[in-house]
């Protein structure tokens, strides 16, 4: 078990050095000089060229060799600093990161969980039932062949515009400040609903097509047709080949995991969620670099953690990854 | 996972299954007919008797011609400024009008041909390296394994989006090819893993042995050994990229990080979103895009599962 997940964290920290090493070198190597072609792109009025120029120069470091720009690089990091933003002068990158990142969590982690709960329960229900079976396929290919964002458009369109009965945009009503009391929670739920069903919608319909096909073929197998042949009651059998179809989809949701972050990463934008979808949004209109480098650092960590807790949870879930370890 | 005999080389109709196509629904099995000598034609005879295969290729063929016949339709560019704005769908616009005045119709058209662009262009270069890597890794074995695997698991770790946004911000990304280019350089992990699993299981197999024994190269026994015996699962890997290609443009677009010369369906409803059309009440601008990219997407999928019951004779009894 420990050499099982000792190959994982290895793997994530090599990982992590290579995000870290691409978001170094991204703006070192692309053609052209960085600090001009940003310059250029940002339309700064006159005056303010020449300070911003002295402030990349400086904060990229270019003035020593590569090598000690690399060090340099990874220094700053350790010790929390992403750089400042470019729109936000001089907020910190990681200050307005911290800021947005419990509003995406807030959409992301029950989207997630509930999605795969749902989905997986939904798909195994569905499975060899003709009626649920017609059903629920074609309508959870169409879920999962959906954009998120378009999703997130249309929901909008039609519970927000037309009818007016959830709130259009933002994560909470204008006239409240954000608290720990029960009017701002009340009012994040109901800002929170719309959002998070784009997501959850989605990613349900990828889980139920996974589940159904996974019970499909656990159902076909010599243990389920053996224990039919003992008589087991069928809830029996599609109880067993359940858990055993559960498995895969443990293993789909860690890869899940980076569409999921880029779904909420555009649903943000439309319901304008001040999360870090909508933060990569201003980031990108504003050509504000490094606060497009800290997010994209950022979201790796994020990956990288969810995708060590999926780890542990399969070794509790699944008895081989333990006992084959020990073995060999 | 499904195993079929090699079916390469062009696919030629024969006389009896060609008949088919014009009543794919007959649902009666012909005496005699299943009885096919050859399995290309027994593959053939399953997809044309599966409503999954023939719905799914049916949409996305249709998507496709609209991509390629539909521009010749309208007389205006999808950028063009055509005069009214905000016009609901009508006789002269088709699909109505945008706030700028460009005809939806030309845009969703257009948008669909870059789609597909990006869809064959990033899923290809996905799926060819994947493929080639899930191959090496898994025939090779030893270091080359444990490399690959490990260059494998990296980029598979890595969200594809956010890797995709910090490239495409300092590269002002020009053409859907470059789009293309980079989704097909960073989506293609998961094939990689699942070519090499197959892999693992098929080279300890006695015909690959005696491929191996005769002094064949290792390129030979790939792909005159290996590929057609997993040839079903190649070409439903690359029907998932494909999907997967075109989702991901369609989010980078939507981003304004794809070309913005030029009309995506991603970029439609970028221009949509950012013009309040939703709160206008534009659905003719907002929608199309929107289905047609479930219709592509979709239809790829759905076609994907009824290739697998045809190739699976253990999903199809359902």
């Amino acid at each position: 078990m420990t050499r099982y997940l000792a190959r994982k964290v290895v793997i994530y920290l090599v990982t992590f050095f290579v995000a870290v090493t691409i978001d170094w070198a991204i703006p070192r190597f692309m053609p052209g000089d960085p600090v001009e072609g940003l310059l250029s792109r940002m339309q700064a009025q006159p005056g303010s060229v020449e300070e911003l120029s002295g402030y990349y120069t400086q904060a990229f470091g270019f003035d020593v060799p590569i090598w000690q720009q690399y060090l340099n690089f990874w220094a700053a990091l350790l010790n929390g600093d992403l750089g400042r933003s470019i729109a936000n002068y001089p907020t910190p990158v990681s200050e307005l990161i911290m800021g947005a990142l419990p509003y995406t969590l807030a959409l992301l982690v029950p989207a997630v969980l509930l999605s795969f709960w749902a989905g997986n329960k939904v798909g195994a229900l569905a499975a060899r039932r003709k009626a649920l079976d017609n059903t629920v396929l074609p309508a959870s290919y169409a879920l999962t062949a959906t954009p998120q964002m378009w999703l997130g458009i249309v929901l909008a369109w039609l519970f927000a515009s037309t009818w007016a009965i959830f709130p259009v945009s933002g994560a909470y009503a204008l006239d409240i400040q954000p608290s720990w009391s029960l009017e701002f929670a009340l009012s994040f739920l109901y800002h929170w609903i719309l959002p998070f069903s784009a997501l959850f919608l989605v990613a349900f319909g990828g889980w139920a097509i996974g589940m159904r096909n996974m019970i499909i073929y656990e159902l076909e197998a010599d243990y389920s047709n053996y224990l039919a042949s003992l008589g087991a009651p069928t809830k029996l059998v599609r109880k067993y080949a359940y858990r055993n179809a559960l498995l895969p989809q443990i293993t789909g949701l860690a890869l899940a995991l980076g569409a999921v972050v880029a779904g909420a990463i555009v649903v943000e934008i439309v319901f304008s969620y001040p999360g870090l979808g909508t933060l990569t949004l201003k980031a990108i209109q504003n050509r504000d670099y490094f606060l497009i480098q800290g997010i994209f650092l950022f979201l790796i960590t994020g990956v990288l953690i969810a995708n060590f807790l999926i780890d542990i949870f399969y070794v509790v879930v699944d008895p081989r990854t333990r006992i084959g370890m020990q073995g060999s | 996972m499904p195993l079929t005999e090699p079916t390469q080389g062009g696919v030629a109709l024969p006389a009896e299954t060609a008949t088919e196509l014009a009543a794919p629904t007959a649902p009666a099995l012909q005496p005699g007919a299943p009885a096919a000598p050859r399995a290309r034609s027994e593959v053939l005879y399953f997809a044309l008797r599966n409503w999954k295969f023939l719905l799914g290729s049916g949409i996305v063929l249709a998507a496709l011609l609209a991509a390629l016949v539909g521009p010749w339709l309208t007389d205006y560019t999808p950028l063009e400024f055509t005069g009214p704005t905000d016009q609901p769908p009508s006789s002269e616009y088709w699909f109505g009008t945008t706030s700028y005045g460009q005809d939806v119709y030309s845009q969703f058209v257009y948008g669909l041909r870059a789609a597909f662009l990006v869809g064959a262009l990033g899923g290809g270069i996905a799926w060819i390296l994947g493929v080639g890597i899930g191959f090496t890794a898994g025939y090779r074995g030893g270091w080359i394994d444990d490399v690959l695997n490990m260059l494998t698991n990296v980029v598979l770790v890595i969200p594809t989006l956010a890797i995709l946004i910090i490239v495409a911000a300092y590269l002002e990304v020009q053409s859907y090819t470059t789009e293309a280019v980079i989704i097909g350089l960073t989506s293609w992990p998961w094939a990689a893993r699942a070519v090499r699993s197959q892999t693992f299981s098929l080279k300890t197999r006695e015909f690959v042995e005696v491929a191996r024994l005769s002094g064949r190269s290792t390129r030979q026994i790939i792909a005159t050994e290996l590929a057609p015996n997993m040839s079903s699962y190649l070409l439903m890997t690359f029907i998932l990229l494909f999907g997967g290609a075109i989702l991901i443009g369609a989010s980078l677009d939507f981003l304004g990080l794809g070309p913005t010369e030029s009309i995506s369906l991603g970029l439609m409803m970028n221009n949509a979103f950012l013009a309040s059309a939703l709160l206008l009440g534009s659905w003719w601008w907002f929608l199309p895009p929107g289905l047609g990219i479930i219709a592509i997407v979709g239809g790829l999928y759905v076609m994907n599962v009824g290739l697998d019951e045809v190739f699976n004779p253990k999903l199809r009894a359902t």
